[in-house]
């Protein structure tokens, strides 16, 4: 019965998420002491995290694989580089501007930067540095995407634009106003999506399969931290400058 | 029942309408630029509808169980009394946290092994490496650090020591481990150690570091809440970059160990 194809995935999700419950559960009763509240809810609850747990991890090798693999075989037999990078960014920017964690953290942060009175305390001028900081971070994500399907093409290591900004980090800080230091690192943590991910891991092992020469393995990966680094990066330099 | 399902039915709009710029970002250049029609139509619709099934279930899911339990349980852990802070004593002593530690390592440990994403790069990695990286043993090599991760970044939040210190020495160690890593794990090390910050670890996280920066006196929960997360996706690197280390070095030894 466990082999069986319907059963199977759902037994897998299952075993995914049996360590947060045992995790939830112990600390409730042994060291908090206190009677679960609402158990139906509870069991209802972890059911619909199983299911959709499962239907992701189907849907994802029905179309966000395969989708991301045959564009960046599509785009590397076309030839055109600029239509490949425009995409890259395109991409990466769709990906992180609609991103409902960001639009949390930016408004986060513009009631920061108002109690601070780095800008007015208007809700006008609140929006709209929430606004801007939302499209400083997407910006950053599409530029990482941009510069890593660039790094493939050339056949650059995996390390040294991860290292470049990691320089950059780390040079830029000290002199960053200490009230954007913590939303710029967590802006860069929070700027890739559950769609996303794959989607860009796809494209970039899709792509090093399809170039002559790249190894899909040490070439493939590397996007995707890349692109928790920028936001970090250009936040920070929003920061310095407004 | 009618409410119930009202409410799914609004989810189900908002994360539409999220995914919205990269449909048309993928439409848009497949019909645009690319100029072929994709070859098994039906089959990616599908998939799409799956995906967006999946996550609304899955925060649905999350939204009904596990959050209102997991931020209780954080600010519960955090209230001054369950920490034993006496308010007039305003020395902190940071063992009298010992379960705050304890319970951001095991939340740690447990988001990273349910966490999609993290799923998605460990599938792709095991299916282009023919089988040579684990999915589960890389998964295990992220949560535990994760773990470690969160459970330094809640005592930084006690201390007080600055956020920058801990992130550039961290960057420092990952750095050098990279220039001694097989090369073929670098990339995979670095993505699956960043993804670990998604659906499931932020509002958790959030919560604790939040209520921790509450509790404690001389925190500014608006400053010292945020960074938690920085180090949520940097101790999963350095993780990774160990197991792959260690896997190495054990092969290694036991392939010259035969004659």
């Amino acid at each position: 019965m466990l082999k069986n194809p319907l059963i199977k995935p759902f037994l897998s999700s299952f075993l995914d998420l049996a360590p947060i419950l045992a995790v939830v559960l112990i600390f409730q009763v042994f060291i908090i002491q206190q009677p679960v509240p609402d158990i139906a809810r509870l069991i209802a609850g972890t059911l619909f995290v199983i299911l959709g747990l499962t239907l992701f991890i189907q849907g994802l090798q029905l179309s966000l694989f395969p989708l991301g693999e045959s564009m960046a075989y599509d785009f590397a037999r076309k030839g055109s580089l600029f239509w490949l990078l425009a995409f890259a960014f395109c991409l990466g920017f769709g990906a992180a501007i609609a991103e409902p964690a960001i639009i949390a953290l930016a408004k986060k942060a513009a009631n920061i930067a108002s109690a601070a009175n780095i800008i007015e305390q208007t809700n006008t001028a609140k929006s709209n540095y929430a606004l801007e900081l939302r499209i400083t971070i997407a910006f950053a994500v599409g530029v990482a995407i941009l510069i890593g399907v660039l790094r493939i093409i050339r056949g650059w290591p995996a390390y040294y634009p991860i290292f470049c900004a990691y320089a950059c980090i780390a040079l830029m800080t000290p002199f960053a106003p200490a009230n954007i230091i913590g939303i710029a690192y967590d802006s860069g943590c929070i700027a890739t999506s559950t769609i996303t991910v794959p989607l860009v891991t796809a494209l970039g092992v899709g792509l090093a399969t399809a170039i002559k020469g790249r190894n899909p393995i040490t070439d493939g990966f590397g996007l995707v931290v890349f692109a928790s680094l920028t936001p970090i990066i250009f936040v920070m330099a929003y920061g310095m400058f407004v | 029942m009618i409410e119930w399902l009202s409410e799914f039915g609004l989810k189900l709009l908002e994360t539409c309408r999220d995914f919205l710029p990269i449909a048309a970002t993928l439409i848009g250049f497949q019909v645009l630029v690319i100029r072929r029609p994709l070859s098994n139509p039906k089959k990616t619709l599908l998939g799409f509808i799956l995906v967006l099934l999946g996550i609304v279930f899955f925060l649905e899911g999350l939204d009904m169980a596990l959050f209102p339990l997991g931020k209780l349980m954080a600010s519960q852990l955090t209230t001054p009394k369950f920490l034993g802070i006496n308010e007039t004593n305003q020395i902190i002593v940071w063992q009298a946290y010992f379960w705050v530690y304890v319970f951001a390592a095991s939340i740690g440990f447990a988001t990273a092994l349910a966490e999609p994403s993290l799923l998605a790069v460990a599938i792709k990695a095991e299916q282009i490496s023919g089988g040579t990286i684990d999915a589960w043993g890389l998964r295990i090599a992220v949560a535990i650090g994760l773990g470690f991760g969160l459970a330094l970044g809640a005592f930084r939040i006690v201390s007080g020591a600055e956020l920058y210190l801990f992130i550039v020495a961290g960057y420092l160690i990952a750095t050098i481990q990279t220039l001694f890593a097989p090369k073929s794990i670098v990339g995979i090390a670095f993505d699956s150690g960043t993804v670990t910050t998604t659906m499931v670890t932020v509002p958790l996280v959030t919560a604790l570091g939040t209520g921790l920066a509450q509790a404690i006196p001389g925190r500014n929960p608006l400053l010292d809440g945020f960074g938690m997360l920085a180090f949520a996706s940097l101790f999963p690197i350095i993780a990774v970059l160990s197991y792959a280390q260690i896997a190495h070095i054990l092969s290694r030894r036991s392939l010259s160990s035969k004659p």
